[in-house]
Parts: C-alpha cells; sequence; structure tokens
C-alpha cells in the first residue's frame, strides 16, 4: 500500500484534514473519510453528475480527482446549501415541485442548479436543459427537474440571489 | 472500481516535471485535467505506477496573444476557451468549439494540452488543431520541438510524443476577419461524444471561394483536414454544387471503423452530411456573400 498523504481542506467554511492513498477519489474522501455522505458517487467516470461538487467556485466531479489534489482547495458540497434547518431556495424547490424521486442523483443536480443559477438570472427552459444535460435522472423524466429550477430561479430573483 | 496503486508526484515546474519524467516516464502517466485519464484508471483500463500530476505547474496556465493568434500553456482548461475575450475576438471558432466539449463541469477541470495529448479521433480541440494547423510544442531531456497536427497525431489516442517529453503549449491562428467558419458536430445527446463532426474556414472573392479548410473527426483514425474538399472549394462559386462536390470528397477519402454507435457506412454517410452543413454555414458567414 502506498504512503498516506496529509490532505487539508476546507468543505463549506469548515477545515477538515485527513490522511489517504494518493489514489483515493475525491469523492471518497468526502464520503468515508470526512463522513459528508451527501455526495454521492455513481458512474465513477464522469458521466452521471451524482458526484458534483463546488471547487474553488467552479462546479468538478469529485469522481475524476484524487483528494490529494484538492489538498488546500475550498469545496462546497450539498451539505453547505441549508442554513441549519432552513432548506436553500433551490432545494424548496426541488420539494415543492417534486424534482426527485429516489434523489441518488439530486445532490448533483444541486450544486449543478446552485451554480449555473449564479450566472443565470432568467434562463429559458433550453438554457435549463443544457445546463442540466451533464447530470443523469432514471427516475423524473427532468420535467419536474426543470420547474424547479424555474422556481428556484424566480425565489432568487426576488430575494437577491443566494 | 477504484484506481490501481500508484506514486504520486506534484511538481510546481515544467523543469521539475521534466526531471520527473525523465526518471518515470517509461511506466508513468502525466495528470493534467483527468477528464479521461481517471475514467480509465477508475476502471484500470490504465494502470499507470507513478503519476505525474501538473496540476500545480501554473507556469502551464495561460493564454497570450500570439502573431494575430492565440498560445495556450498546456494546462489552460477549456472554460477559458469559452469565457476569454481574446479568444472570441481572434479565433471564435474556438469558444464555439469548446462548447461541444462535454459538460460544464467536465470543462471546468479538461485542460487544452490534456486534450491534445490524449489524441481522441473526435476530441473537439484534436478537430481544431488539425483545421487550423495549430502548432504543438514539446519538451523533452534534449529541449524542445514544434510539431504540426499531421506529425503529431499518429493514429487512435496516439501522438509522436515520447514517454518523457511533456507538451508545453498549442499555437492557434487568429482567422482573417473576411473568413466565415463553421463547426458541425453530430452527437447523439449534447455533451457526449461526438460521432461525427466536421469544421470549415472559408474565405471568398465576389462569392468565389479563394481559400478553404475543411476538416472532419469521426471519419479516420485521426481528426484531419479533407485536402480533396479543400481542392473541390478553391477557384469555385461558393454553393450547392460546390459544397455537394466537396462533401463527396470528404466521404471518398474517410475511411471510418464500425463500433457501438454507429456502423463505417453511417459514419461516412454523416462525413458528408455535416461537411455539407459545416461549409453552408460557413460560406454563410463569409462578408458580402
Amino acid at each position: 500500500m502506498a504512503e498516506k498523504q496529509t490532505v487539508r481542506l476546507r468543505v463549506n467554511g469548515q477545515d477538515y484534514e485527513g490522511a489517504c492513498e494518493p489514489r483515493k477519489l475525491l469523492v471518497d474522501f468526502l464520503r468515508e473519510d470526512l463522513r459528508l455522505t451527501g455526495t454521492h458517487v455513481g458512474c465513477e467516470h464522469g458521466v452521471c453528475g451524482a458526484c458534483t461538487i463546488l471547487m474553488d467556485g467552479l462546479t468538478v466531479r469529485s469522481c475524476l480527482m484524487f483528494a490529494v489534489q484538492a489538498d488546500g482547495a475550498e469545496l462546497m458540497t450539498v451539505e453547505g446549501l441549508a442554513q441549519g434547518d432552513e432548506l436553500h431556495p433551490i432545494q424548496q424547490a426541488f420539494w415543492d415541485q417534486h424534482g426527485l424521486q429516489c434523489g441518488f442523483c439530486t445532490p448533483g443536480m444541486l450544486m449543478t442548479v446552485y451554480e449555473f443559477l449564479n450566472q443565470a438570472e432568467k434562463p429559458s427552459e433550453e438554457e435549463i436543459r443544457e445546463a442540466l444535460a451533464g447530470n443523469l435522472c432514471r427516475c423524473t423524466g427532468y420535467v419536474n427537474i426543470v420547474k424547479a429550477v424555474q422556481q428556484a430561479a424566480g425565489t432568487l430573483v426576488e430575494t437577491g440571489g443566494h | 472500481m477504484k484506481p490501481a496503486p500508484f506514486e504520486y508526484f506534484a511538481p510546481r515546474s515544467v523543469a521539475e516535471t521534466l526531471d520527473l519524467l525523465a526518471r518515470y516516464g517509461e511506466d508513468g502517466k502525466i495528470l493534467a485535467g483527468g477528464q479521461s485519464l481517471v475514467p480509465l484508471m477508475n476502471f484500470r483500463l490504465a494502470r499507470p505506477a507513478s503519476l505525474i500530476d501538473v496540476n500545480r505547474v501554473s507556469e502551464l496556465d495561460y493564454v497570450r496573444p500570439s502573431d494575430g493568434g492565440l498560445a495556450f500553456g498546456a494546462l489552460t482548461r477549456h472554460y477559458r476557451l469559452e469565457s476569454d475575450p481574446l479568444v472570441a475576438e481572434r479565433c471564435p471558432l474556438l469558444p464555439a468549439i469548446a462548447r461541444l466539449i462535454g459538460h460544464v463541469q467536465i470543462r471546468h477541470r479538461g485542460t487544452i494540452g490534456g486534450s491534445i495529448a490524449h489524441a481522441d479521433p473526435v476530441a473537439e480541440l484534436c478537430l481544431a488543431a488539425a483545421l487550423l494547423d495549430a502548432e504543438i510544442d514539446v519538451q523533452g531531456p534534449n529541449g524542445s520541438r514544434t510539431l504540426q497536427p499531421d506529425e503529431f497525431f499518429l493514429t487512435y489516442l496516439t501522438t509522436a510524443l515520447e514517454p518523457t517529453e511533456l507538451l508545453t503549449e498549442v499555437r492557434f491562428p487568429g482567422l482573417p476577419a473576411d473568413a466565415g467558419w463553421s463547426v458541425q458536430e453530430f452527437a447523439r445527446r449534447h455533451g457526449d461524444f461526438a460521432i461525427v463532426a466536421a469544421a470549415a474556414v472559408l474565405e471568398a472573392e465576389n462569392g468565389v471561394c479563394r481559400t478553404a479548410r475543411v476538416a472532419v473527426a469521426g471519419g479516420a483514425p485521426t481528426a484531419a483536414r479533407s485536402p480533396g474538399a479543400e481542392a473541390a472549394l478553391v477557384g469555385q462559386p461558393l454553393g450547392t454544387d460546390a459544397f455537394a462536390a466537396a462533401a463527396e470528397a470528404a466521404m471518398a477519402e474517410a475511411d471510418p471503423e464500425s463500433d457501438l454507435h454507429a456502423s463505417a457506412d453511417y459514419r461516412r454517410k454523416m462525413v458528408g452530411v455535416f461537411v455539407r452543413r459545416a461549409l453552408e454555414e460557413a460560406a454563410s458567414r463569409v462578408p458580402n456573400s
């Protein structure tokens, strides 16, 4: 077994330190070492989008990175969306519009939508569908997810953003 | 699955990277954006003994003006092609083609040098490099050399890069102000790998084609220009007849293989269709056409 390396990073505003082999994927480090199990691991080859997180402000696939590569980085995961018991407007919209069934894809969807709605104030349905193209959902048929994004876009404009 | 164990190095400079390549390059791999390599490692289709991670080699992350064109450090991420105003001004084809690369999450990590060095035959940046005769700089233990795409891309996923060499910079020429251009890609869904893609740059005088560049991805083991299609255009009035002749020539030159996604015959047919569409759009963008 290769020697473990120290990884220090910030997740959702909190500092963490762990040690892992260089081959450990960032998503597995989050889930197994930091016990942040909100981020899901699906296809492990960058296609399904379930493991999408923000690294230094940009969405990335956490299954296509090694944890050691994130040493010193600032991450945001799905756990960083809600304020205590109060859901983030994007989460609330997914709840209201039934934008999930089994929920497996939801963490990745939420992080993708979080970044998207930071940049797009009044997205068209086509723009929303393109933004979601990198996240697969096997349950919903996407219709309610698109509705949720539309609701969230409206709420965020009303309340002045994230 | 999970990657097999490897020895991990994270150099901070090109010099340090070259030292590591000299020692470990034969059984090692450079890790840049990782959007192709890490899936292969997760499935254990690739098991490099050493991984040389260049993500902290910040001297390779830049977009600079170069002779009317653009020089990209190998570590420059794909999304910079979409967002950098200098790229849009000098070579608007590049932002258009970059938007076809995977999804935004992929473009945040994937690098220009990594895509070129991976040499996927349907990769958008390999198509752009072939179309525009990009210059590819590599550095190795014996100094540096510059290669043209037809020297660099050898066959499927195979380049002229030696195990001890590092791709450091890719230079694209600017597009002439009076050129019309187009990129047309055929994929099952937005963000999927292309089945076939075609790109064209045309210049014309009084409706007659003066220069033509046509390149195809998915018709051969590497993305490449189509000399037959270009010859069918130069000196001809830009219109249906010339486009049909060029599409015919590109199809005749194509030698695709069948796979899970499409048969060879279908791919060849699509080469014709997408070359024609690229020419129609490029011609419509030639000023005063």
